[in-house]
Parts: C-alpha cells; structure tokens; sequence
C-alpha cells in the first residue's frame, strides 16, 4: 500500500462530493503556540465560559477525563479513571502501535481535499479509548478550540470502545469570544467492539464566519452500541458533514441524534448514513432542524443489506422565522426482508399549540419557546442520566438565543 | 359575573353567534344545550378569546372589566379556563410540565392530583400524544385542577369517557365548581351555596353530567341564537321528548 502523504499529497485538491468548496489556502495552518495546562481553572475566564456552552467544564465536575486543544495545540490531557486513556493523536501514533491499527482506517485519507490536509497539516487531535471491560462512570470531555484569526485546525481523533467496555465522550467545539474567521476540519474514527456501549455527544458552538468539514466513520461489532449525538445551534458559515457508520456484528445498534438550528447567513449540510451488514442489526436516525432565516439540509441514508435488520429514520423541520429546510431522506433495502421506514415533516409552529398554552396562562412568546423546546426534545434511550441533563442544559442555554 | 350582551360573532364570513344576552353570577353553573353545528363550541372559544372568532358587536365583561379584545392569555390570568374537547398534542412538552405551567410556577401538588385522576402514568407523556377521549378528559381536568380558575368553561366533558371514569370525571367537574355536597359542622348547606364563588359554563350532548354536577339554569343554543333559558333539567328532558326544534318554540 502507498503510504499515506503520498494518496494525501494526490487528493489535496480533489473536492468533495457536496457541500460549498473551501478555499484551503485563504487559512493559516502555521502551529500556534499555547502552553500545557496543568490546572483547568488557568484557563482565562472568557474561553473557559465558551467552554461550558459547549459542554466542557474546567472543574472537571462529573467528568472521567479531559482532552483540551487550542488551535493547533495540546493544552491538556488525561484521564481520571482506570481504564479509560485520554492521549494525543501524534503521541499516541509515536509511542504506541497500536495507533496505527486504528488510523485512517475506515475513513480513507483520499477522500477529499479535507481528509487529505488533515493528513498533511496533522495539528494533533484526540485518542480516547476505554480499555476491555472498563466502565466510565462519567463522560470524558474533550475540546477543540479555535483561538487565532484566520486558523485552520486539523485534527485525527480515534475513539475506541474496546469488548465489554462502556464510554461517554462529550466534545465540544468553539471559538474564542473574538474569533471571526476560521476552519475547522476534524477526521474522526469511532470503533465499538464487541458488547461495548459508546455514546458520543458533540456539541458546536462556532461564529458567524467560520467554515466546519468534519469527517467521520465509524464501526460497530457484534452486539455493540453507538449512540451518536450532534447538537448545532449557534452562527456558523458553513457546516458539512455526512458520519457514516458501519453495522457489522449481529445484533449491533446505531442511533444518530442531531439537533440544528439555522441562524440567517448560516449554511448547514448535515447527514447520518447507517449500513445495516448483519443480521438483527438496528438503526435509527432522527434529526430536528429549526432555521430562523439559515438553510439547512438534513440528509438521512440507511442501507439495509442483510434480511431481517430494522431501520428507521426521521427529520423534522420547523422554519420559524425565514429561511431554508431541504430534507432528503433516502432508504435502501438490498435484499428480502429489510423493515425500513422513513418520516419526514416540514412545518411551521401551529397557531392552534400556541393558543393551548396561552388559554393556560402563558404569554404568546412564552408559549412559543415552550413549543420549539418540545420540538427540540427528543428522547435518547440508553444514555445516563446525567448526560441527558447535561444535554438538556445546552439546548435550553441555546434555545433562549433561537427567540 | 360573566357578562355578555347582545354578542355577535363571525368565523370567516360565518356568523356564528347572533344577539347573544348571557349572565352568569358569581357561584353559578350553566349547562349549554345545542344540536350540532349550533355554535355552542364557537360561544366557549370566544369567551377564552380565539381571535379566528371575530367580535362584530356587543361586549363580554368579565369580574366587571370588559375583555372583548383582551389576548386570550390575559383572560386566563384574569381567571377563565377552559376544558378542550379535542386539544392540540404539543410534542415534547410533558403532561407533567403542561400542569405546571397551568400552575403558573407555583408550589402544585401535581403528583397528588394525578395520583386522583388516575393519571400517574401519563406525566411523562407528551401531552394530549395519542391520548383517548377519556384520558384527554382527564387531562383536562388535571390542569384545570392546578389552574383553579374561576370560570371554567367545559367542552362536551362527557364525550369519549367510559363508564368507569363517567363518575370520576363528573364528580371533579362537581368539585372544581364547588358543586360537591359534605356536611360541615359550622355552616348550613345554604351558607355553603352562598359562598360559592366559582362559575360553570358546560356544553353536553348526552346530559349524563347531570347525573353528577347540579346547575342553576340551561341554556339552548340554536342557529347561533340563545333561545332558551330555564332549569336545566326540563330543557332535557324536553330535548329528549321532542328535539331541539320544538324545545325552542318556547322562546320563539
């Protein structure tokens, strides 16, 4: 095989299949420097509140581990729990070889001109992995923080999810109060082995002028569990992203849940793929996208090849107040047998709810802000507790800004 | 005191309501008797204020303000409520939550109060989501219980329940009018009407709610016009032996 800068090296320039092209070389890739982090609390106020919108807490409070990037460096990491490891990519890649096991290996470097400059301009990135049998008793956190003007940030995660095991990992992406202008690209590669329980929670919290291609894979092992959630309900330019995961063990469940709101000059291209590969597989994907004068396409594509999988996949939109919402759910069944649906609804807040809540004493923006929170609330089934309020406190921090 | 004269009302280019006269005292509970397609919903839907219901002329004051153009939200803070027949679902708001808020926030017993409707475990459901006729009764009649209006106005609350909650439901709406009857050791049964502060406006189709809930008059909607007002008992029963349309030759 050739290696891996080499196909890099080939596809810088090949653009992506959907999505606005990004003009790569108007960024900075040049490393910036930010030092390591002992204590989370050094971390100047103004980037630690952006953190918490985003679900990070410097106290570290109900969390089993810390991953901190600003720009392109490592300004903190590790784990507070046996068994679970939290170590930057380009370490773990130089120490262990295991890594390389892992590494560009479900998603293909070639894919686009993102991936390949993810390869060549690699600014470090995250490797959790909760070793065979461990169980985190809270969610490790992770951020990736764009702090200087005009950066581009490439970055590789691995999350592993090694047999028997149980993870949480909660991410978050922002931007620093100031920051106009920037690009994130992000590879991720989720691995779920046998009987092991991921829940992945991704919160984004960008600014108006910032351009975002994350890249994600990932795959799933005989009776294992991926609970994939993506929150997006702040200003971003321009959002692509279409995760795909791979069922391949009997028995193995993949849920997607996203959760985006459209502010007006925002773009938003977000999809969920799920190939359904072996028998008494299950996949759901449910997406709820509110746009208040942003567009926003939500994608869906479920693949059933193996007779006897069941696949469900639902989006909602609500246009509040202008704007765009293209919905294209798609399904295909390859063979005999296959249960899959699909429910797709665009609307806008029915007068007749809204006047139900006034009669019950609300004011009519009281009872509008009920109504899209409702909207906005979806039951995720198999996630802790804590991490449902965790996730309801985002939402509701972020919804007071969609009125 | 409602108070509603010569009310005219318009759905569309529908008029729905024509010279309507209505007075309900403070402590009385009217029962309102119509065919179909008489206007009894549209009078309801616009006492609680529904703007797609157009106020052409005359007036409703409420507790002596005049409310003919308040939003429907004021009315409820002023104290009106109302029992829907076919609520909205609103996805993803709790039945629990929706009775808070009926609560305004404040200290409700929602457990308690469920726990007696035999609601419990619908709190966790999204309100009104695939509810039957009799739960959405019941759901009702929970939130107008953490409401505690003071004129409540009821929409056929009798439709859709089964026998076993029939007693359930009527003995409630009894309560929330404050129509129940227990012996007190300090005051006379009289005492106990006359402070009576809570008013009923309840449309029925069957009048089994009768069997449960008294009232003090009847009123007979018909065509949009109130035609006839008189015991609530002898309007049913003349409904029952010889229709709407010869009940209401009484006042033609």
């Amino acid at each position: 095989m050739r290696n891996l800068s080499e196909r890099a090296q080939e596809a810088k320039d090949k653009k992506a299949a959907i999505g606005p092209d990004v003009d790569l070389s108007s960024y900075t890739a040049e490393p910036v420097r930010h030092d390591y982090v002992e204590d989370l609390k050094k971390i100047p106020e103004a980037d630690r509140l952006r953190m918490i919108q985003s679900g990070i807490d410097a106290s570290e409070n109900g969390r089993s581990g810390t991953y901190i990037q600003m720009d392109t460096a490592v300004v903190h990491s590790h784990a507070r729990q046996e068994g679970l490891e939290v170590i930057p990519i380009k370490e773990a890649l130089k120490k262990y070889d295991w890594a390389r096991e892992y590494y560009w290996k479900l998603v293909s470097v070639d894919a686009d001109k993102y991936t390949a400059a993810a390869e060549l301009h690699l600014h470090d990135g995250y490797v959790i992995r909760a070793l065979p049998g461990a169980k985190a008793v809270w969610p490790v956190q992770a951020c990736l923080y764009l702090d200087k003007e005009n950066i581009s940030q490439y970055v590789h995660n691995l999350i592993i999810a090694e047999e028997g095991s149980e993870l949480h990992v909660i991410t978050g992406c922002a931007t620093s109060p100031h920051l106009k202008r920037g690009l994130h690209v992000g590879i991720s590669e989720f691995f779920v082995k046998k009987n092991a329980k991921l829940s992945f929670t991704m919160i984004h919290h960008w600014a108006e002028e910032v351009m975002v291609r994350p890249r994600s894979v990932g795959i799933v092992e005989e009776g294992g569990l991926f609970l994939n959630n993506y929150i997006c309900m702040k200003p971003v330019k321009s959002l692509q992203m279409y995760p795909t995961t791979h069922l391949v063990g009997k028995g193995a469940v993949a849920r997607f849940y996203s959760i985006l709101v459209g502010s007006p000059g925002s773009e938003m291209d977000v999809g969920g793929r799920i190939l359904l590969k072996a028998e008494d597989t299950r996949a759901e994907i449910i997406a709820r996208a509110i746009t208040n004068g942003g567009k926003i396409i939500s994608r869906g594509d479920l693949v059933g090849e193996v007779a006897g999988v069941k696949a469900h996949l639902e989006c909602k939109g609500m246009i509040l107040n202008g704007g765009i919402i293209h919905a294209i759910p798609e399904l295909q069944g390859k063979v005999d047998g296959v249960e899959m649906t699909h429910e797709a609804a665009v609307g806008k807040i029915a007068q007749e709810e809204i006047m139900y809540l006034m009669s019950r004493g609300l004011s009519e923006e009281e009872a509008t802000s009920t109504i899209v929170r409702g909207f906005l609330s979806v039951d995720i089934p198999g996630l802790p507790p804590k991490l449902k309020a965790e996730i309801d406190r985002a939402i509701d921090l972020s919804s007071k800004d969609v009125m | 005191m409602l108070l509603i004269e010569d009310l005219q009302v318009k759905l569309g280019e529908r008029e729905v309501l024509r010279h309507i006269d209505l007075q309900i005292n403070s402590g009385e509970t009217h029962i309102l008797f119509g065919p179909n397609g008489s206007g009894k919903t549209s009078l309801l839907m616009t006492i609680m204020g529904y703007p797609q219901y157009r106020v052409t002329a005359g007036k409703i004051s409420f507790k002596g303000v005049d409310i003919t153009n308040m939003p429907i939200n004021e009315r409820a803070k002023l104290g009106i409520g109302m029992s829907y027949q076919r609520p909205p679902t609103v996805h993803g708001l709790k039945t629990k939550q929706m009775v808070q808020i009926c609560g305004s926030g404040g200290d409700v017993d929602i457990e308690g109060m469920a726990a007696r409707m035999n609601f419990t475990d619908f709190l966790d459901r999204d309100i009104n989501a695939g509810f039957s006729g009799g739960e959405i009764k019941r759901s009702e009649l929970l939130q107008l219980m953490a409401q505690k209006p003071d004129l409540l106005l009821f929409d056929e609350p009798e439709s859709g329940v089964d026998l076993e909650n029939i007693s359930l439901i009527g003995n409630t709406i009894s309560e929330l009018l404050q129509r129940d009857v227990h012996p007190s050791p300090d005051k006379s049964q009289r005492q106990v009407r006359r402070e009576r502060t809570r008013m009923g406006l309840i449309i029925t189709h069957t009048g089994f709610i009768l069997d449960y809930v008294t009232a003090d008059k009847g009123q007979v909607l018909f065509n949009g016009v109130l035609s006839c007002s008189n015991n609530p008992t002898d309007i049913f029963m003349c409904i029952k032996e010889m229709g709407y349309e010869e009940c209401v030759k009484c006042a033609i």
